[in-house]
């Protein structure tokens, strides 16, 4: 069909343009400005070339397209690439996000430019990289290489607590990473291979399955984050500049869901049904407890982070019905919060460009001053919230609905979330927005200037599209996700056949 | 009969006898010509490293055994030999620096060098337990010396001499142990033990166990690792660079053929040896260093560590675990060439610094070096796609294969805890405001760092063809 790699192009334009920036010397204001030109550019031509991949992509297959393939390394582990319809939705959320990133840097970060964009530039390589890896090892090397320039963005531009956060968020990360190393290397010797389509077909041996489940439970639950190894994130959230923080709250985070998406459910079935009970608690307990957490924050970057880790565990809970609806609504889940979150940590940070501080308590009223501001700050509150005709509403809807069919309980505590989320997101909106202008330092706030309406005004339509006509995204998902239920499904009852004649 | 005839062939051995040759040669001109001659002899020393290595290429493919079997040149002993070389013709050329100062002009300091790099390829081919010893005592006693080389410095005769004195008492337990084996097999030879060696020979498993100790020594494995910070933080940084390089090469594949040629019926007697080892070695490398504030004392510990992770591959005791050691010890010896060099960079005012916290805001005074020093480490904690990842790839896989679960969970989760020492490195050159302009990087450091640091990070690219040769080479141990 295609006749140059399409995909390979897509993952590695940014990896050029990194090196673009690089060979661009100079320190002085025209050098900067060119490498943030360069670095927005190339942002901008790798989205528009995964435009290509949605315009041919056939979504009618659940198979994986855009496949390339070529030796690497020896004996079964190859250089293989390709999307399929849960991996291209956040390729695209991925090249997507990445101009706004760009954009909403542009400004806020006066030193060492050259090195930031850079940093950026390798990250969206290593993040599309990720979602179209087709080798587990290949796989991993994207996966984990991503730490790196994540490190150094929270390291060298972040706040003042930047080493500490920078520090737990690579420990943490690295730490449950290794573990799903051996078990890629139980995999490759159980298969003889780690190339992820065939080993999807590779029956597993029971216990190799629990083991190697609670390997990847590890990593996936770290990066997701999930309760209670989620304390990593608000650290990190905090003290990363306003892009660092929107980058990793719309594409780090999905990387844990697109992984259970990936490699727990479809290779191992029968650990994945015996530890759903467990991750139903874990999800439950994340969307309660996280979002009562958020309700007593004091910083505006934490509140969304807590809020965060609650949306996450919507998107574990969808997982793991293993329903049609479930899977389904986490991977909508997923794209709708990328979107919703990057939009609200940037809401934060143009604030935050003006003021230097993130205390709710040291705001109040902007409405009077910030009228557009207020307007699309609302928005994406009410996203955030869930509130019907925004996207918000339909990943949450879908994946109740499809826990609904497996375990009642655990629905029914997660739609405590949905009040908790309206209770903290609202009081934040008002504190923030509403009330007398009183505080002096506020009076002289200017609205959104024609640079951040570029970064908002994109993602509010595309929340308002999603939250009416979300078919573009379930269509694109929908072959691929019947198949994994289906085959999901048939290795489950198989087991439970088996074991009723026994 | 012939001498050929006999098994007694000089052609497998012609890279060796050119380098002995040529040692003797330079050492004349040195002794005849005077301390002036340093900086020819080094470098045609390196010139004559560069030569074995291309001779050591070109011999014919397969196995030769010669000298009654006491001498084996197969793909292992071939890889691992171009390694060494290569290890101390580098380190040689960081040594420039360092031999340049007018109270330091000593000639003997390249000979002495090459007499160690010769006992090193005697002791990689080494088929018996009398041409190991040689092999080690002639690698080893050039190194007491060296370490000794920066005469006027207390810390440096300190290093030399605590080195010779524990080299010596190991030398001793690996002796006792070879006798120990001969006298339960009546052979000295590899193949002769192996024939012998069953679990119910008890006189030699005692006896492995005390050749086990002296290799470790060598390596620097826990628990026989206490010499290794204080050589590494004494010796002049080339030397050191030495140390950690080309020497760790021959032992480690001593180490290698030793176990697995002479010992192959027994694997669970010093599976279990090597499995403690490993676990200690990496245990101690990770939380060891996190207290150092000298860089030389840290890269001793990451030594350590990095020698446990290698003893990993070794410890399943499989053709995976041999390729696993290969690949293991080529791409450290890359990163370690490679920090070393930016070690040796690290100069303000003509002075060397060795703090950990000299390196503060080096990403701003000298952003390349920063970023190359950034991503070694980043190497060393055995992060992808940098080459540190596919060293611990392939000794894990080998020891998972092995069913030596515990072993790798408790290596991997020691990594992670070697992974905080490496990053504090990095937020001190990243993240803190920087401490003063270093000098000018010589040119020689450079080209260094440059090919060992782009090695590093392009690893991914190129990593197909080492596998293979890896590979073979690792097929003809069994």
């Amino acid at each position: 069909m295609t006749t140059w790699p399409i995909l390979s192009v897509t993952t590695f334009l940014p990896l050029v343009g990194a090196l673009i920036v690089y060979l661009s010397r100079g320190d002085d204001e025209a050098a900067r400005r060119n490498s943030r030109w360069i670095a927005l550019w190339t942002t901008l031509i790798t989205f528009a070339v995964s435009v290509i991949l949605v315009m041919r992509f056939d979504a009618s297959s659940a198979d994986f397209q855009f496949v390339e393939k070529a030796n690497w390394l020896a004996t079964g582990i190859t250089y293989h690439m390709g999307v399929d319809g849960i991996s291209l939705p956040l390729v695209i959320l991925t090249t997507a996000i990445m101009p706004f990133c760009i954009i909403a840097s542009w400004k806020a970060i006066t030193n060492r430019v050259r090195e930031y964009m850079m940093a950026f530039l390798i990250l969206e390589t290593l993040m599309i990289g990720t979602f179209s890896a087709l080798d587990l090892v290949l796989f991993y090397l994207f996966f984990e290489g991503g730490l790196i320039p994540m490190f150094l963005i929270i390291g060298v531009w972040g706040g003042p607590r930047r080493v500490y956060a920078s520090f737990k968020f690579f420990l943490y990360t690295l730490l449950g990473s290794v573990l799903m190393l051996l078990a890629i290397m139980a995999l490759y010797w159980n298969g003889g291979t780690t190339d992820i389509p065939t080993l999807m077909h590779t029956a597993v041996p029971r216990s190799l399955q629990t083991w190697a489940w609670l390997a990847f439970f590890a990593s996936f639950a770290v990066k997701m984050p999930m309760w209670p190894v989620h304390t990593w994130l608000p650290d990190a959230h905090v003290e990363a500049p306003t892009a660092g923080s929107v980058v990793l709250a719309a594409i780090m985070l999905k990387m844990g869901g697109y992984g259970f998406l990936r490699f727990s459910l479809p290779m191992f079935p029968l650990a994945s049904h015996d530890f759903a009970p467990l991750m139903f608690t874990l999800s439950a307990i994340a969307i309660i407890y996280t979002s009562l957490v958020a309700l007593m924050q004091e910083d505006m970057k934490k509140l969304i982070a807590y809020s965060s880790v609650a949306h996450m565990g919507f998107v574990t809970m969808g997982i793991f019905a293993g329903t049609m609806q479930g899977v389904a609504g986490g991977v909508f889940q997923m794209i709708s919060h990328g979107i919703v979150s990057g939009a609200l940590f940037l809401c934060v940070g143009i604030v935050y460009d003006r003021m230097h501080t993130r205390d709710i308590a040291a705001y109040g009223g902007l409405v009077n001053r910030m009228p557009l501001y207020a307007l699309t700050f609302m928005v994406f509150t009410m996203a955030n919230v869930g509130l019907p005709g925004t996207s918000g509403f339909v990943g949450e809807f879908m994946t109740l609905l499809g826990t609904f069919k497996v375990s009642i309980p655990t629905a029914f505590f997660a739609t405590f979330g949905v009040i908790l989320s309206a209770c903290y997101a609202l009081w934040l909106y008002r504190k923030v927005v509403f009330g007398a202008l009183v505080k002096p330092s506020l009076m002289s706030m200017k609205d959104l200037t024609f640079r951040e309406g570029l970064t908002l005004f994109p993602l509010i339509a595309l929340t308002i599209l999603f939250g009416i006509y979300p078919k573009p995204v379930l269509d694109m998902s929908a072959a691929s996700v019947q198949q994994l239920v289906n085959n999901y499904n048939t290795a489950v009852t198989a087991v439970k056949a088996a074991a009723l004649l026994q | 009969m012939s001498f050929e005839t006999a098994g007694y062939q000089l052609a497998p051995v012609l890279p060796e006898l050119v380098l002995a040759v040529g040692a003797m040669a330079l050492l004349m001109l040195g002794a005849y010509r005077g301390q002036e001659t340093t900086k020819t002899v080094t470098t045609l020393a390196v010139l004559l490293l560069i030569v074995v290595g291309m001779l050591e290429y070109m011999l014919p493919a397969g196995k030769h055994v010669t000298f009654g079997g006491s001498f084996i040149v197969d793909d292992f002993a071939r890889f691992m030999k171009i390694l060494a070389l290569i290890g101390s013709a580098v380190t040689l050329v960081l040594s420039t620096e360092f031999l340049s100062d007018p109270s330091r002009r000593i000639f003997e300091y390249a000979i002495l060098v090459l007499l160690s790099t010769l006992g090193m390829m005697v002791l990689i081919s080494a088929g018996d337990l009398i041409s190991l010893y040689l092999g080690l005592e002639l690698m080893s006693l050039a190194l007491y010396v060296v370490a000794a080389s920066n005469r006027d410095n207390a810390k440096s005769t300190e290093a030399g001499l605590k080195y010779f004195v524990l080299g010596a008492l190991s030398s001793g337990m690996l002796l006792y142990g070879s006798s120990l084996i001969y006298g339960f097999t009546g052979t000295v030879a590899f193949t002769g033990i192996a024939a012998a060696a069953t679990i119910s020979n008890v006189g030699l498993v005692f006896g492995l166990v005390f050749l086990l100790a002296g290799l470790c020594f060598k390596v620097s494995a826990v628990p026989f690792h206490m010499w290794t910070p204080d050589v590494y933080e004494g010796a002049p940084t080339p030397v050191t660079a030495f140390f950690a390089s080309a020497p760790k090469v021959a032992a480690l594949a001593v180490f290698t053929r030793v176990t697995l040629t002479a010992f192959p019926g027994i694997v669970s007697q010093w599976q279990q040896i090597l499995v403690f080892v490993s676990i200690a070695s990496m245990a101690l490398g990770s939380f060891a260093a996190i207290g150092q504030s000298n860089i030389k004392r840290l890269m001793a510990y990451s030594s350590i560590g990095h020698m446990g992770f290698a003893l990993v591959g070794l410890a399943a005791g499989t053709v995976e675990g041999a390729q696993g050691v290969l690949m293991y010890i080529v791409i450290y010896v890359a990163m370690t060439l490679g920090s070393f060099a930016v070690i040796l960079a690290m100069k303000r005012n003509g002075q060397p610094v060795e703090q950990i916290s000299d390196f503060a805001g080096l990403s701003r005074t000298n952003p390349l070096l920063a970023f190359m020093f950034a991503m070694l480490l980043f190497s060393l904690a055995g992060i992808p796609p940098l080459a540190g990842f596919f060293a611990k790839w392939y000794v894990f896989v080998a020891a998972i294969k092995a069913n030596l679960f515990t072993l790798a969970v408790v290596g991997v989760l020691s990594s992670v805890v070697g992974a905080y020492y490496y990053l504090t490195i990095v937020k001190t050159m990243y993240f803190d405001e920087p401490a003063g302009q270093v000098d000018t990087v010589r040119v020689e450091v450079k080209t260094v760092l440059a090919v060992a640091g782009l090695f590093n990070i392009l690893f991914a690219l190129f990593a197909g063809p080492v596998v293979s040769v890896a590979s073979a080479a690792a097929k003809s141990l069994f």
